[in-house]
């Protein structure tokens, strides 16, 4: 491993050990999930956040035009509007001005702009005092740290550090409670607000009709920082222009209850021109619009929608890996899902190089987004260009060459099933994709089947039926889980539908896609679609969420970023008859092809959403009401969409992330009490199953196709 | 928020979501009574003429000439001269806010003269007056009404000064007030900002 991967490891490793960060994390991750729904009761979230999308995706295409109308606006108020795309010269000016004017003392309201180009280093280098206002901005100015969430800096300190920083850098004798330290700092501030000669803040929300800006706050302190101080210096980004005034009122009903689950904050200025000082004097107000790469990354199609951002962080809030190791992990400004993108861009794509690797695509954020950024999507897309540059690893080429030949492949993981240590030992076993890791320390591994699904499904007595479906396997259910696909056979046989093996189907690409390695996932789907369009079949059925979503999407999608668009059109013809397997069984039942037994003697059975069945096919609802049609029990767990840890490879690449995310999910299945765990998965049958297996554990994971084959007629 | 709701609906909801941000509600009917709650507000407060004692409020036409000398008389150290080293020292601010929206809590005020704002940021107790016909529902109904460029500061207040920035816990009264007090008054004129499309809005 290269330094920087030692490092970095070690971070991981530095944050999971300190149960300060992991338990105030994970209590926050809970409540902001609570907190959050309620604030947003009665909205229609998707109506709102499209109206964000389109707002702010209309202005990042004009980001010239509109700068240029918001600098006229603002300067017609008698502001003074400086653009630049240079962070440099934003410093400079900055500076300067405050040089010009005599300031000896800068009060800061909170702005991530500021912490993106380190101007308080430059100002102080120069001899100015600056001082943070906001209570965790100032906290972490003290401990001589950056802040690890866009929304609460300080979030990764407990009362008693905070205490130790107040003590040793301000004044001794505070005590570890939180409202005699807050009114401590209260005090203590009070008196920069009163001599400051300059204050300044950041914005939400830069209007170009009018030429305002818009700040939200919940202590006051950018109210007193745009009101005592003469001069009013205002930072922004590029990417908080929006056009017409009237457009702020959908980002100020989202950013509160995102951010923090309130329905608004405590203050929110908007600030038209300058006003009058206390003393009757004008007070001198500078805009200052930075763009720092964001017009190029508004130039670039893939990345253009990550300018939709209203910084809410609830891409952190909601991120399993975020709330293990909190923000330090992926660098030093921006954090979380949106950080590791904004890092690439503003920093250096290959500063993201390892923080992507965090990413484990469960799409969580992508859900709660208000911006509707696809996020986990712009972070693989990071994955692929650093691919492209820096090349695959030879180890990963390869492991595709032995996971695209399907006979070795069975036969290597077969091997490595019955005697992992020759392979172990030369570390190769370690890096294969998916289970082969000898990562049997969280969790049991399946056995591999000693009959792979594709020589069994020949041995299975089937009806002719003049309805045909292909099954698609994926290696979890051909190698490992054959009986979750004999009972897919099983269900559909009982509707009248046979079941052929199409032989010349391959690995899903999922593991090249995730590796950023569009290439060989582009060959992959190709294979794959020649191989289940050959025959004629009415359905194409795949029991594995991941595989589905590559039949149905990623295929396509992998073709045309190579540009092989002459096989699009057989792409959309195999993804317009792909089913994922409950999806189908509902239909049938619908249909009336299948019947419940009767008299099943009712189960109670907890849910596991996987990801990609969730997020991405959206057929969360349907297995549970397909058990329920069947006569058993739902227990929901807690948290039942959150992921289980697999994501396919990350349980071998980030080992140490996967085996507290599953720790958590086991926590949450035990705490329903019930005996079964239902899942579309072979995945995350996996993960669970071996899971709950390793700690000795008497719940039981199924597929929904098994139970299900078990509940018909 | 769907159908319109009668004003009586909407000033209950106003009520509601204020308290629920901690703000302190109080409805009253006429201006007489808003005046003498505001003296026997200050009195509880201990309101004196030296520093750390003082009250100042922000000019506003809920409070006439002559109710500035009725209060400066019955409560000495209330400070109608607002400078930002008296709001530094005072206990307690009033100002009159233009609108309220029902359905976050808040307090809408064109703030560009900077008494307005100084009187709801230093002390720690703000106290605001605002008109009953001045209830729209919602930020979106407030933001029609606004031309921003007739108020180069507008300010939305949804109750006191509050942080969660230790360990997620939340407190009241970081640098703003920790208390705030509305009172709001059925028969109060109307700030100049809000002017005549104030009634249409409670229609």
């Amino acid at each position: 491993m290269s330094e920087s991967k030692v490092n970095f490891k070690q971070s991981i490793l530095d944050a999971l050990s300190n149960p300060n960060l992991t338990g105030a994390l994970g209590n926050f991750s809970v409540a902001y999930r609570a907190g959050r729904a309620k604030a947003y009761e009665g909205i229609d979230f998707e109506a709102l956040r499209d109206q964000i999308a389109t707002i702010k995706g209309d202005a990042a295409g004009r980001f010239d035009e509109l700068a240029e109308k918001f600098a006229m606006a603002a300067e017609a108020k008698g502001a003074k509007v400086f653009r630049t795309s240079d962070p440099k010269a934003v410093k400079d000016y900055i500076l300067k001005l405050a040089l010009d004017r005599g300031v000896k003392t800068i009060v800061k309201s909170k702005s991530m702009a500021t912490e993106e180009i380190h101007l308080n280093k430059h100002l102080e280098k120069a001899g100015i005092e600056v001082q943070e206002t906001d209570l965790g901005e100032w906290i972490i100015q003290l401990a001589g740290q950056t802040p690890s969430h866009m929304v609460m800096p300080a979030i990764h300190m407990t009362k008693e550090e905070v205490t130790t920083v107040f003590n040793t850098k301000v004044e001794d004798g505070q005590k570890p409670d939180i409202p005699k330290l807050v009114k401590f700092a209260r005090g203590k501030l009070r008196p920069y607000f009163m001599k400051a000669e300059m204050g300044i803040s950041g914005a939400n929300i830069a209007v170009a009709e009018t030429g305002s800006i818009v700040i939200v706050t919940n202590e006051g302190n950018a109210r007193m920082v745009t009101t005592l101080p003469k001069i009013h210096v205002a930072l922004i980004g590029y990417e908080k222009l929006i056009e017409h005034f009237k457009d702020i009122a959908p980002i100020l009903i989202a950013l509160p209850k995102s951010a923090t689950a309130q329905l608004l904050t405590s203050y929110v200025s908007i600030i038209t021109g300058p006003v009058p000082n206390t003393d009757g004097t004008p007070k001198e107000l500078h805009i200052i619009l930075m763009d720092n790469r964001r017009k190029e990354m508004a130039h670039d199609p893939r990345f253009k929608p990550a300018l939709q951002c209203i910084r809410c962080a609830s891409c952190l809030n909601v991120c399993p890996v975020f709330r293990l190791v909190g923000g330090h992990v992926f660098g030093k400004v921006y954090t979380g899902g949106i950080g590791t993108i904004l890092t690439a861009w503003f920093n250096a794509l290959k500063e993201s190089d390892e923080i992507q690797s965090l990413c484990i695509q469960c799409g969580s954020c992508k859900d709660v987004c208000p911006g509707k950024i696809d996020i986990p999507d712009l972070i693989l897309e990071l994955r692929r260009r650093l691919a492209v540059e820096q090349g695959l690893p030879a180890i990963q080429k390869a492991i595709f060459s032995v996971v695209n030949n399907r006979r070795l492949f069975h036969s290597m993981m077969r091997a490595a099933s019955i005697g992992q240590k020759p392979f172990a030992k030369e570390g190769f076993i370690r890096h294969l994709p998916l289970f082969l890791s000898g990562m049997t320390e969280n969790r049991s591994l399946p056995a591999i089947a000693d009959v792979p699904f594709r020589d069994r499904i020949k041995k299975i007595k089937q009806p002719k039926c003049s309805e045909k479906a292909a099954f698609y396997g994926g290696c979890l259910v051909d190698f490992a889980y054959p009986e979750m696909g004999e009972a897919v056979v099983k269900v559909l046989n009982k509707a009248g539908i046979e079941v052929i093996f199409p032989e010349g189907q391959t690995c899903c690409g999922a593991p090249a896609r995730y590796s950023g390695a569009y290439e060989v996932a582009a060959q992959n789907g190709s294979d794959n679609i020649k191989a289940l369009l050959a025959e004629d079949v009415k359905y194409v059925v795949s029991a594995c969420p991941t595989c589905t979503v590559g039949l149905k999407h990623d295929f396509a999608a992998h073709l045309e970023a190579v540009g092989r668009t002459d096989e699009l059109p057989a792409a959309k013809e195999l993804a317009a008859k792909t089913w994922d397997f409950s999806t189908l069984a509902a239909k049938l039942v619908a249909d009336g092809r299948l019947k419940f037994k009767k008299g099943i003697e009712p189960l109670q059975f907890t849910y596991h959403d996987s990801c990609h069945f969730k997020r991405t096919l959206h057929a969360d609802q349907t297995p549970r009401n397909l058990m329920k049609q069947a006569g058993h029990e739902l227990v929901e767990m807690d948290e039942c969409d959150m992921c289980c840890g697999m994501g396919g490879s990350y349980t071998i690449k980030l080992p140490e992330l996967s085996a507290p995310i599953l720790k958590r999910k086991l926590q949450n299945v035990e705490k329903t009490g019930a005996p079964l765990v239902l899942t579309d998965c072979p995945g995350c049958t996996m993960q669970i199953g071996g899971g709950l297996d390793k700690s000795g554990s008497r719940t039981t994971v199924r597929h929904t196709a098994q139970q299900l084959a078990d509940s018909l007629e | 928020m769907g159908a319109v709701l009668e004003s009586s609906a909407l000033i209950e909801l106003f009520k509601t979501r204020a308290e629920a941000v901690s703000a302190q509600f109080e409805h009253l009917a006429t201006r007489a009574e808003a005046i003498a709650r505001i003296i026997e507000l200050l009195r509880k407060e201990g309101i004196a003429d030296q520093p750390q004692s003082y009250a100042v409020c922000a000019a506003c036409p809920a409070i006439t000439p002559a109710d500035q000398a009725h209060l400066s008389a019955e409560v000495p150290g209330l400070r109608f001269d607002v400078t930002r080293e008296l709001a530094a020292e005072a206990k307690v601010g009033i100002s009159q806010l233009e609108w309220a929206l029902a359905n976050t809590g808040t307090l809408v005020q064109a703030a560009d003269a900077p008494a307005t704002r100084l009187v709801s940021m230093l002390p720690l107790l703000h106290i605001a007056l605002v008109s009953t016909k001045a209830v729209l529902p919602d930020l979106p109904a407030v933001l029609e009404r606004i031309d921003p460029r007739q108020s180069a500061y507008l300010s939305f207040i949804t109750g006191p000064s509050r942080t969660a920035d230790i360990e997620r816990v939340l407190t009241i009264g970081v640098h703003g007030p920790e208390r705030l007090i509305i009172l709001m008054v059925d028969e109060l004129p109307a700030p100049p900002f809000a002017g005549a499309q104030k009634t249409e809005a409670v229609q």
